[in-house]
């Protein structure tokens, strides 16, 4: 009897020393996980370390500065017209609208104010770069999370967007057009009925975002409740855009800025979405397409006649002072603080741009998420990799 | 524009010596708390408020700000190295690509802008109310031989990225930084890129030839000098 109970205590002490031996041979430790930086939810060239446990983020790092291009110090030494051709490069896709808040700068330190007109194809050309630069993103989310459909529709009808921007400026992507004092040029005749049919496509872009994204059960399953960030969080976090709004927050620079663009003299409102979770944030960009569309056709229709282009020297010399100036870009709150010396070139140009902010909250928000969670945070973040790295 | 903070802002654009009570009363609630910390403060009634503080009440300006005025929004946080460029004011003093070795020949006096300033090295940082949407920006002067400042980062967790690039721009050593590692810059880098004494290298491989290329005004008599350089270029 003694020797069975023996064999027993001994069986169950081998088993303990060899579920030991297991344990210790089979430790779980944690992963890491080197997203990108050539990763096509990254945009470009952004490259997150994830640390995990299992498919759980422990902590994700982002890299940033594969393309860090010193456009602060670069713009150090241009001429203020010159500087416009340089932040053109910053968000890509949405180029036009980086040239407005650095020219709204220097025309508020020369106390130069654009005339009526230029004011209006000013906001017209900075809402179709909205247009074309959300649009992708309503494609691109699609892509991120499975649906392949979505971004052939985007990258089509992009494209009539950006034929009508270079039927203006002459650039697709790069127009250079936005002047201290106003614009280069007026539009082309015929362009304003040209736009009107092309924001038709566009509104039946977006119900077809609707059919296609939108209502799909995988979409939602993996956007809704992922990635939630609270109000306060974003704010303190910089987060902007739909971003922000996309998190219940009420505020849009093109409402609440006061800054010389025409947004004030039309109808439209601000969208917001309580939830905070990567579907409220793509929610939001698809309503403010809409948005974008419905301010676009009210300013064609009431163009004021007159100039394009204020009294301004043709040496531009900017008086000392400082001043910053922010507008609400395709991606969120984009300024620029211009510090003159009263030279030709600026003493210093300060760029804060949406995404540098927007993808700082990464850490926060990716913690605890799950790896195929990440895509699908990153993704409806919206950030383009010049716009952090500038 | 139906929100009663903008109309505010619409009257108050005039040229007439306006009164911004909004501004001021920001401006006041930082005098209040700070005490001797606030050196300066410009307000642009209407646009913009800048106030100017002590480097040691530079985290303490931030806690006022987000829990006394209300600026929930963190926006930037950045340096401005006011030293003249030894290498030239402007891109057509041309000393630059000449005296390239004997640099820092004799330089200009150090001015600085709003709200003024003490020595060659500014914090600069900017917070946003987004209910009555107003902007602060806050400045401090640093010690120009070993600047060094307060992290903002137990206030606005934000500042973390803002804080890691003016450390390695500037070289301003940001202290409770829990990772003041180089955000863009490679690890091995040596210098700070955004300090005036640190050479914009393209521009000294090749001259800039945007400067030949200026057309001249309408009726300057020297403009066909100008036009030939910019031929030759």
């Amino acid at each position: 009897m003694t020797d069975v109970s023996n064999r027993n205590q001994l069986a169950y002490i081998a088993a303990q020393a060899s579920d030991a031996r297991v344990n210790v041979e089979f430790e779980t430790e944690g992963m890491t996980l080197n997203l990108g930086p050539q990763h096509p939810a990254t945009h470009g060239t952004l490259r997150v370390i994830v640390k995990l446990d299992g498919e759980r983020v422990l902590r994700a790092d982002p890299m940033m500065g594969y393309m860090h291009r010193g456009y602060e110090k670069l713009a150090e030494v241009r001429t203020y017209p010159q500087v416009t051709t340089l932040v053109n490069r910053i968000d890509w896709l949405g180029s036009f609208a980086n040239e407005v808040p650095f020219i709204l700068a220097a025309e508020r330190l020369m106390e130069v104010e654009a005339p009526p007109r230029a004011q209006w194809i000013r906001t017209i050309l900075f809402e179709l770069s909205r247009i074309a630069n959300v649009i992708l993103f309503l494609g691109d989310m699609g892509v991120q999370l499975g649906a392949v459909t979505p971004v052939f529709f985007a990258f089509r009808d992009r494209e009539f967007v950006l034929n009508q921007i270079e039927a203006v400026t002459g650039g697709r992507f790069h127009p250079n057009f936005d002047r201290i004092g106003g614009l280069k040029d007026d539009i082309p005749k015929g362009w304003t009925e040209e736009t009107t049919g092309v924001l038709g496509r566009i509104r039946t872009f977006c119900d077809e975002m609707e059919d296609l994204v939108t209502g799909n059960e995988i979409f939602q399953a993996r956007t809704r409740g992922i990635g939630v960030i609270p109000a306060e969080v974003g704010l303190a976090y910089g987060l902007s855009g739909a971003n922000i709004r996309g998190s219940g927050v009420d505020w849009d620079l093109r409402r609440d800025g006061g800054v010389g663009l025409a947004h004030d003299q039309v109808d439209w409102k601000v969208w917001t979405h309580p939830d905070g979770d990567s579907f409220s944030r793509y929610w939001v960009r698809l309503q403010e397409v809409r948005e974008a569309c419905g301010i676009i056709e009210q300013l064609l229709g009431g163009i004021p006649s007159g100039p394009v282009m204020a009294k301004v020297p043709r040496i531009i010399k900017v008086p000392a002072g400082e001043a910053y100036v922010e507008t609400e870009n395709p991606l969120g709150v984009m300024g620029y603080y211009v510090v003159s010396k009263g030279d030709l070139v600026p003493f210093r140009v300060k760029i804060r741009s949406a995404s540098f902010s927007n993808i700082s909250i990464t850490p926060w928000v990716l913690e605890g998420a799950y790896v195929p969670d990440v895509v699908s945070i990153l993704a409806s973040l919206y950030f383009i990799l010049g716009d952090i790295d500038r | 524009m139906s929100s009663p903070d903008t109309n505010l802002d619409e009257v108050s654009e005039g040229h007439e010596p306006v009164a911004d009570p909004a501004r001021d009363a920001i401006v006041a609630s930082l005098a209040d708390q700070l005490g001797d910390g606030l050196v300066a403060s410009e307000v642009l009634a209407g646009t913009d408020v800048w106030v100017r503080v002590t480097t040691d009440s530079w985290l303490a300006t931030a806690t006022v700000l987000r829990d006394t005025c209300g600026m929930a929004y963190f926006n930037f946080l950045s340096a401005i190295d006011w030293m003249p460029s030894p290498f030239g004011r402007d891109m057509d003093a041309q000393v630059d690509l000449v005296g390239a070795d004997e640099s820092q020949v004799d330089p200009e006096p150090m001015t600085w802008g709003v709200t003024g300033g003490a020595t060659r090295f500014q914090m600069i940082a900017r917070v946003h109310d987004p209910v009555c949407h107003i902007g602060v920006t806050v400045k401090a002067d640093l010690d120009a031989d070993d600047p060094r400042v307060d992290s903002w980062m137990p206030v606005y967790p934000g500042a973390d990225w803002h804080e890691r690039e003016a450390w390695e721009m500037f070289g301003i050593t940001i202290v409770g930084h829990p990772n003041l590692v180089n955000l863009y810059l490679p690890s091995q880098f040596e210098g700070n890129p955004l300090r005036k004494d640190y050479p914009l290298l393209a521009r000294r491989v090749k001259p800039w030839p945007g400067i030949v290329d200026v057309e001249a005004m309408p009726g300057d008599g020297d403009g066909d000098a100008a036009d030939e350089g910019g031929e030759g270029s």
